[in-house]
């Protein structure tokens, strides 16, 4: 879980600083995606690194969503299904010390599988065009944000994505065996900003579209 | 101090259970948690009920014995064992609620008494070192860094109560696993098992129907000895490395 989580928080880290490639206008924007496709050209084929990162996203996904299932399926048993709700008194519901960001793993993690569907479909195959369908990168995303509600299910499903960071950044280092007391605040400290910076830095292109600053 | 206490009845391993309210007029302060239940019990058999069956032993906070959860917390409100645990912890006119330690593994045998022989199996697979017996060697015949022989005695100094798998949101029993695993690995006698002793606590762990570790951190946020949250770092480290030894 936390090697797979590994490679899709490297994703981000790429696709967000795709996304900001917005700001050099139409040209570098749609170049940008274009060279994607050629890229490691002569050697690979076209499309062909964008087939390999499918491949290794698509399976680090579904590994990601099986060992989450396990961790679930396990915890459901251990406790009659009823998780940090098991115990009558309702005076402790939240924990002594959890963050807001461990509770949201679980659902955040269905919302976020939903949102990438959702994602793919829009800005990928353009089946779902709001605002007008494009064959350039640049003018989908444009059509799109300047709708408020893409812009509002875009930021609902980054938040999701920045508290599953939040914890998941945390518990990677410690499921990898580097956690150290003297390191644990300084490696919860890192994982809140990087989970900060990935979920602003995916926020500020729908937002500068949504107004009017870019397109 | 006036309290009310809403406990969790149940009569044996299939009754069903459930909470029941006792009022009490004349707890005093200084006592401690289970004088207070001892009053209550004292009181329950004069009027000739049953009275309410707690584990417990050294009144010391060393044994492991005792421990509830109180108001939704392993241990209530303060950071040590239910035994050390007193009244002036709580305000006149509180409602106090009492439960027993809750998961799968653990399951009840009476009111607040929970089975924890699952942790006895967890130590039997692993939780031991191979030594020759006969004379005692001289304690200085095998130097310890003091910075291990620490960590391996303040991991030692879990005393298997339970409250880290009752606070888990998985009912995970990983940091006690793990105190044992980082006790006995950071010290030389520790090292010939290292590898198998690992993948055996672990392996029986899950076997025992505890859920598995998500890194939230309940468990040491509650544990009456402190054991670091970091000792489920050392065990995934030694985990990882057992696996990758094939040295098992």
């Amino acid at each position: 879980m936390a090697i797979t989580g590994a490679i899709l928080v490297l994703f981000l880290i790429a696709h967000m600083y795709g996304n900001l490639m917005i700001f050099g206008g139409q040209e570098a924007f749609d170049e940008y995606s274009h060279h994607l496709r050629v890229l490691g050209a002569p050697m690979l084929p076209t499309n062909g690194f964008l087939w390999i990162m499918r491949v290794v996203l698509l399976a680090s996904v579904l590994i990601h969503m099986y060992a989450a299932f396990t961790l679930w399926n396990r915890a459901r048993q251990a406790t009659a299904g009823k998780g940090s709700r098991r115990y009558h008194s309702k005076k402790n519901r939240t924990g002594v010390q959890r963050t807001y960001a461990s509770f949201t793993m679980r659902w955040g993690g269905v919302v976020i599988a939903l949102f990438v569907l959702y994602h793919l479909l829009h800005l990928t195959t353009n089946h779902i065009a709001p605002g007008g369908a494009s064959d350039s990168p640049y003018e989908r995303v444009v059509n799109g944000f300047q709708i408020w509600w893409v812009v509002l299910t875009y930021f609902i499903s980054m938040l999701a994505v920045g508290f599953h960071l939040r914890h998941g950044l945390w518990s990677a280092v410690q499921t990898l065996g580097k956690n150290k007391a003297r390191r644990q605040r300084a490696i919860n400290a890192v994982a809140t900003a990087v989970a900060v910076a990935i979920t602003v830095g995916f926020l500020i292109p729908p937002f500068s579209v949504l107004f009017g600053l870019v397109g | 101090m006036r309290i009310t206490l809403r406990v969790w009845r149940q009569k044996s391993r299939d009754d069903e259970g459930r909470m029941v309210t006792y009022e009490l007029d004349d707890v005093n302060e200084n006592m401690s948690f289970l004088e207070m239940l001892d009053v209550l019990n004292e009181k329950l058999t004069l009027q000739g009920e049953d009275p309410i069956a707690f584990d417990h032993d050294c009144r010391e906070g060393i044994c492991g014995a005792c421990g509830v959860v109180i108001n939704g917390v392993a241990h209530g409100p303060e950071v040590t064992t239910t035994c050390q645990l007193h009244m002036r912890s709580f305000k006149d006119g509180d409602v106090i609620e009492v439960e027993p330690w809750r998961a799968k593994a653990f399951p009840v045998i009476k009111d607040l008494v929970v089975d924890r022989s699952a942790f006895d199996r967890i130590i039997q697979a692993g939780g031991y070192i191979s030594a020759p017996t006969g004379t005692a060697p001289d304690a200085h015949s095998v130097p310890v860094p003091k910075a291990d022989a620490d960590r391996a005695f303040d991991a030692a100094t879990c005393i298997g109560c339970g409250a880290c798998v009752a606070a888990c949101p998985n009912a995970s029993a990983m940091l006690f696993t793990a105190a044992k695993i980082t006790h006995l690995g950071m010290l030389p006698q520790g090292q010939p098992e290292r590898a198998s002793r690992v993948v055996k606590m672990v392996n029986q762990h899950d076997e025992e129907g505890f859920g598995g570790c998500t890194n939230i951190g309940e468990c040491a946020a509650v544990c009456p000895k402190g054991i670091p949250l970091d000792t489920i770092s050392q065990l995934n480290n030694d985990l990882l490395s057992a696996l990758a030894s094939g040295k098992l």
